[in-house]
């Protein structure tokens, strides 16, 4: 598997710094599960900062802070070791399956047409995530974006007007791009989709049901 | 290479102490880990929140937070200072803005793991403090301060944009251009 289109830098770095909202955040991280050449980048990026913190001039604070630290310390239960039930075998990387209850067995999906969905709960009120499963060879309706749409493929591939998008890539669409993704022929393209406005279809009639169908 | 800036804590020292602490509740390690960093992770959360008293607690949180998972800590995998500084990260999102940041898990099965065994002293190399310490040196002051920035401020674009009156665009551009100096003059140093 080669991953071609990665994290920029803006993505990369905003991350690091924390900035990003947990939707675009959870993409990511699906993103960084399955590039380690990012992970590496993410590593390096992180290690700037701890050296950049290391340079900070120092800011004293109140003259009892070590005692109160001290305190809080005494009353600190000792940790709990966190119970991890790992699968031996995963198809959908971590923290995806979390949030979705289980793998790709689990999910309940939601048909509509060429593709069928499932709406992701995050606790991010400004973006909105979904699972996405293209049907082999066939395309979702021609749309554009109100905003921004980060979409990290997780298996099978397709192909917009921009490129084509196999097994970990990333795409960064603003509002300015109109595209037609179509699944490759060989199998079901399955994405994670996070967008931040309702995606604008070229067809009337699409737009009309898009409420009804949450989509 | 060994040139360090005189007011850094020895990278070695750090890592050591956080062992002691995993190993055996080392409280003098502690201490001395609170006097080394922790007026540091209080200037960098006071940075990000512009609240003396949050700072002040926040700090105290990644603290404690440092003292439970030390376990968590592997010298081998990265330095100590960008593990304490993702831990304090994560403490001002979690406590200060009630967000989430979702992370792979290291140990998930489906992550892709590299295609080659990975080379430790090289990566180790790379991202050891005095080769980053040392990049960072050679780059002009504005760009240090750009990537200085884009961590430690909490909307550092629009921030940066405001002071200097530069698009956002632009200051992006400029702030992924001072992030590929740094990585073209850790290759150098490498």
């Amino acid at each position: 598997m080669t991953i071609r289109h990665h994290l920029n830098d803006d993505l990369l770095l905003d991350y690091a710094a924390g900035r990003l909202s947990e939707g675009w955040s959870l993409a990511i991280a699906c993103h960084l599960a399955m590039c380690p050449q990012c992970r590496e980048q993410l590593a390096l990026a992180e290690a700037t900062a701890g050296a950049m913190l290391e340079e900070l001039t120092p800011v004293e604070g109140p003259a009892d802070s070590w005692e109160t630290l001290k305190s809080r310390l005494a009353v600190t239960p000792e940790p709990a070791p966190r119970p991890v039930s790992r699968p031996v075998s995963a198809t959908l990387p971590e923290p995806l399956r979390s949030y979705l209850g289980g793998d790709l067995d689990a999910i309940k999906w939601r048909n509509l047409g060429n593709a069928k969905q499932v709406l992701i709960k995050t606790g991010d009120k400004t973006t909105q995530a979904r699972l996405l499963c293209i049907a082999a060879g066939k395309p979702v309706p021609e749309h554009s974006h109100g905003g921004r749409e980060l979409t990290v493929v997780l298996k099978g591939s397709f192909h917009d007007e921009v490129d084509r998008f196999g097994p970990g890539d990333i795409e960064d669409a603003d509002g300015s791009l109109t595209h037609q993704p179509v699944a490759d022929d060989h199998e079901d393209c399955i994405c994670l989709a996070i967008t931040d406005a309702p995606l604008k279809f070229s067809s009337r009639l699409l737009r009309l049901v898009q409420p009804m169908l949450g989509i | 290479m060994t040139d360090r800036t005189d007011n850094a804590a020895p990278p070695t020292q750090t890592s050591a102490q956080i062992v002691a602490i995993a190993a055996s509740a080392d409280m003098a390690a502690f201490e001395a880990l609170f006097k080394e960093f922790g007026p540091r992770i209080r200037a960098y959360l006071l940075k990000l929140t512009r609240d003396g008293q949050a700072a002040e607690d926040l700090m105290q949180e990644t603290m404690l937070a440092i003292w439970r998972k030390a376990g968590q800590f592997d010298p081998e995998r990265g330095q100590a200072s960008a593990w304490i500084f993702t831990i304090a990260r994560n403490i001002w999102i979690d406590a200060w803005r009630k967000q989430k940041r979702p992370a792979f898990d290291p140990d998930d099965p489906a992550l892709v793991p590299p295609p080659e065994p990975e080379a430790p002293d090289l990566l180790e190399q790379k991202q050891s403090g005095a080769a980053l310490h040392a990049a960072l040196k050679t780059l002009p002051a504005e760009q240090v301060e750009l990537i200085r920035l884009s961590f430690f401020d909490e909307d550092s674009h629009s921030t940066i944009a405001a002071r200097t009156g530069l698009p956002i665009g632009t200051v992006k551009s400029r702030i992924r251009l001072a992030f590929g100096r740094l990585r073209a003059a850790l290759e150098e140093i490498k």
